[in-house]
């Protein structure tokens, strides 16, 4: 008989039920399997009402991001073979609303994304046709770590700051933010700073580290975000020792 | 509590998890991270005592003894014991942590981890060995 494991996975069908439960299916085991394999052997084998979000299958898209045995992980890096003999326990995300089973609403971060002003900030924009904005390859290194951010979320179900204080903005939207701090091209610093610098931003982080650990690019969360209140501490100094030179 | 509307495609309704009170002990790095928290509490009390002690200094050679004596008790044994251990675990994991919050870069590269936190424990060494020096000199 070829070798099977079992795999849990929470179910929320809001129409008829008030809170999650756990279903297990018993699904071959294939060494070569992800845990989403596992799952869309499940939606196209044992049943289809199975709910989750997935599209490239390979770590780019950051759609399937989900907690395997506990920890958040990216259901298309996660082999079933590290979890061997099983059982599996899949769950969606920590800390934010289910929609239906494993699909979470990510409303959320979207709002918090867009207030960090993701995007290159020009005083005044140069036209078109006088080119582009160049950039060294030293330059493009200093900030690149943080534009590898997928936004699969992974990090905020790692954070309890973000369970504990919602209004938190949270990893990957300061890691984001600071990636464009860093840019040389960049020169929005003040404004993503009054957003950062509130009670909301940057010093809400008590620097768990969890998200760092289980970034699935390497993009380090919790860095950015205590260089970034390095970098705003600095400047609070600079501004009451030389008020006139921090501009 | 308000009344749910039927649950439609428009009105979806959607399951949100309370955090649990135990949650940092769900996780060892979650229990660390508290501790880590924790140990705020035995710098200040490490401070108090400091305080304290200026301040029965100023009063004389008599005051000083007695707080000299009240430190040899054993409840003050056992409480700078613990705070003690604290207070090094506060410093390892803070030590630890400095290359993530300092990236310094030297020609265009940035300076590996393991050497901004071999400076640090360097450092520690280096001013540990002039208050060690200083106390024992007399001696």
């Amino acid at each position: 008989m070829p070798p099977t494991v079992a795999l849990t996975v929470t179910r929320y069908r809001p129409e008829r039920e008030s809170e999650p439960t756990r279903q297990t299916y018993e699904i071959p085991y294939r060494k070569d399997w992800v845990v989403l394999d596992a799952l869309n052997h499940v939606k196209d084998n044992l049943d289809g009402s199975l709910s989750f979000r997935w599209s490239c299958r390979m770590g780019v898209c950051g759609s399937c991001g989900m907690k395997v045995n506990g920890t958040p992980k990216l259901t298309c890096a996660t082999f079933l073979s590290d979890y061997m003999p099983g059982p599996i326990r899949v769950e969606p995300l920590d800390y934010f609303p289910v929609v239906r089973d494993l699909v979470v609403d990510l409303t959320d971060f979207m709002r918090k994304l867009k207030q960090v002003k993701p995007w290159i900030i020009r005083k005044e924009e140069k036209a078109p046709a006088e080119g582009e904005y160049l950039q060294t390859p030293d330059q493009l290194d200093t900030y690149k770590q943080f534009s590898m951010c997928i936004n699969c979320m992974l990090c905020y179900s790692a954070c309890p700051i973000y369970g504990l204080e919602p209004s938190f903005i949270g990893p990957a939207a300061i890691a984001l933010a600071q990636r464009y701090n860093m840019d040389s091209r960049d020169e929005g610093k003040a404004e993503r700073l009054k957003i950062l610098s509130e009670h909301d931003g940057i010093w809400q982080c008590t620097f768990v580290g969890e998200c760092t650990k289980v970034c699935p690019k390497h993009v380090d969360p919790a860095g950015a975000i205590q260089q970034y209140k390095l970098t705003s501490a600095t400047d609070w100094v600079k501004s009451l020792l030389l008020p006139w030179g921090t501009r | 509590m308000s009344i749910e509307p039927p649950y439609t495609l428009y009105h979806p309704r959607w399951y949100r998890r309370r955090v649990s009170v135990w949650w940092w002990l769900q996780k060892r790095s979650y229990t660390g991270f508290v501790l880590r928290e924790l140990t705020s509490v035995f710098v200040a009390f490490f401070a108090m005592v400091y305080l304290w002690q200026l301040h029965a200094l100023t009063q004389g050679p008599e005051a000083y003894g007695q707080f000299l004596a009240r430190l040899r008790t054993p409840l003050f044994l056992a409480l700078d014991t613990i705070a003690f251990l604290f207070v090094l675990f506060h410093a390892i994991t803070w030590f630890n942590l400095t290359p993530k919050a300092m990236v310094v870069r030297l020609r265009g590269k940035r300076v590996p981890d393991w050497v901004i936190v071999g400076l640090n424990y360097a450092a520690w060494l280096a001013l540990s060995g002039v208050v060690a020096f200083m106390l024992l000199r007399g001696r």
